[in-house]
């Protein structure tokens, strides 16, 4: 569903991404993996349309949206999940998802969404007027989560789900993760540091390094892959 | 007593007035974080409007309460559209250039729209027709408040209510306050930015032009310097509040007017606008964030 062919983008004249080549099929869910500063974070903005490429070619659905504004890739079924999770810290929880909404119409099918994603995650009922600055990490992740799904996507990129959070948290946001991909048919691009964790749940994986992808392989065969042990694995 | 009340209405009307400017400030600084110094032009375009359209109303013949429909809302179908247009021209190539370039166009926009109102009208002051009727029930009263000020009063108000549902209950409320916090996140949910940017600008005119028409009507003269003090001091008002805060322009506005109808009134008419400016040296000094404001990190 999602083709990315040879991307090259800049920041300024910082080069970050070196011709990155990326497939992902509908319904799977692909990972992302790589140090800092590897390219992963730009890989995703370039496909939302924020830092689109200078050269090269994405595809959704066979249709070219190299450049297309982002309001026009989000109307087109991809939802992002940013690093850093970026709640609206003065709109309520209630707002945050209704914005997730934003260019949706069917009304009784959004409160439908509404309700699944609270049962997803039950916290965000309590919360629903609260400001979205108040809410812990933790919840503020679950927030972003469930706004993106509101835009009832068909693709989900997901920046750094984990980072900052404690370790139960993530365990549980992995396993929603899973649970959205397997019960909604959502494809998911999951970007990551903890590459442990990102291939379990995957099918399918990328390593990227220096704004290149330099290898791509199945989860399986990368978790057991002695140089993605030594170098994202912590192992031996 | 009836002095003090005639300077405290008195000083509501003239807060009213400031409010209904700064609201396009701070609406505009909260979204682009930018002073748009052309945006007191934006008011004086509109009272020029208004009393061009109610001078040919009136040469047509029309009575007088479709006269002061009319001309409000051709002023505001004007001022919107010089407000869309000089954000195109003027901000939105500099969309991601340093703060001051911004800045330095918008005082460009400012010198030029006054000279263009100069140049295109005149220099004199223009006679502006009373557009408020009398009230028959305020006759009574009429050393305490004349009926522009209660009119004033009564339609910022109404201004008020109708931006505060604006704001917080419809979809592109919603939007402006998500733009207004995290732009690049409002475009990843789908938000047009630059369309809400525009929208801010047209809603900011417009309340700033429906201010010039009532002080033309109150005063009764226009000038094409009229936007630029009026333009400082609602910009004072908004920074007393807290530049970017909707409240806390409204609030500054109101403070601003007691204190200029108070002071003038108990102590001299000479310092009117050096008290204004006191006040916004005093607020840099003590208070930089304004009243409602946020610290900026």
């Amino acid at each position: 569903m999602l083709k990315l062919e040879n991307i090259k983008t800049y920041y300024g004249n910082i080069q970050a991404l070196k011709g990155v080549d990326i497939q992902i099929s509908e319904g799977e869910i692909i990972t992302l993996i790589g140090a800092n500063g590897a390219g992963k974070t730009t890989t995703l903005m370039s496909i939302s349309g924020i830092a689109p490429p200078r050269s090269g070619k994405i595809e959704f659905f066979g249709k070219d949206i190299t450049n297309l504004a982002p309001n026009h890739i989000v109307s087109m079924g991809i939802s992002h999940v940013p690093e850093g999770r970026r709640i609206f810290p003065d709109l309520t929880v209630q707002e945050n998802l209704d914005i997730g909404a934003f260019l949706r119409k069917d009304k009784e099918d959004i409160a439908k969404d509404l309700n699944y994603v609270t049962e997803l995650f039950p916290i965000l009922k309590k919360r629903r007027k609260q400001a979205g600055g108040t809410l812990s990490g933790g919840e503020q992740q679950m927030l972003a989560i469930s706004r993106a799904l509101m835009g009832r996507p068909k693709l989900l990129l997901l920046d750094e789900p984990s980072l900052g959070l404690a370790p139960i948290i993530v365990q549980k946001i992995f396993e929603i993760i899973k649970e959205i991909n397997s019960k909604n048919k959502t494809t998911i691009f999951l970007v990551e540091q903890n590459a442990n964790q990102a291939l379990k749940i995957a099918n399918r994986g990328y390593v990227m390094e220096n704004g290149k992808i330099i290898l791509s392989d199945t989860s399986e065969n990368l978790l057991t892959n002695k140089e993605v042990k030594k170098a994202y694995l912590g192992g031996e | 007593m009836d002095y003090f009340l005639e300077l405290f209405l008195g000083g509501l009307t003239r807060g009213s007035i400031y409010a209904l400017i700064a609201l396009g400030y701070t609406m505009v600084y909260g979204i682009i974080q930018l002073i748009n110094f052309a945006h007191g032009e934006i008011y004086m375009i509109g009272a020029f409007t208004a009393l061009i359209a109610a001078s040919v109303l009136t040469f047509a013949g029309l009575n007088q309460l479709a006269i002061i429909v009319i001309a409000a809302l051709a002023a505001i179908i004007y001022s919107a559209a010089y407000g869309y247009t000089i954000e195109k021209i003027a901000y939105k190539p500099l969309r991601n250039a340093p703060r001051l370039s911004v800045l330095i166009s918008a005082i460009g926009m400012s010198l030029f729209l006054q000279n263009y109102v100069l140049l295109a009208q005149t220099s004199n002051f223009l006679p502006f027709p009373e557009l408020i009727p009398e009230f028959e029930f305020l006759k009574p009263y009429s050393h305490i408040i004349r009926p522009s000020e209660l009119f004033i009063c009564i339609t910022t108000a109404v201004i008020m209510l109708l931006l505060t549902f604006l704001i917080k209950f419809t979809k592109i409320g919603k939007a402006m306050r998500a733009a207004a916090q995290d732009k690049t996140m409002a475009m990843l949910l789908g938000i047009d930015v630059n369309l809400v940017i525009s929208v801010t600008f047209i809603v900011g005119s417009a309340t700033a032009a429906i201010g010039g028409v009532l002080i033309a009507s109150h005063i009764g003269q226009i000038n094409f310097y009229m936007g630029f003090i009026a333009g400082i001091k609602a910009f004072v008002a908004a920074v007393l509040g807290g530049i970017g805060s909707i409240p806390g322009a409204v609030l500054g506005s109101l403070i601003l007017g007691w204190t200029e109808s108070f002071f003038t009134g108990y102590i001299s008419s000479d310092y009117e606008d050096a008290f204004a400016f006191l006040f916004l040296v005093l607020i840099l000094i003590f208070r930089p964030s304004g009243i409602l404001g946020k610290k900026e990190y």
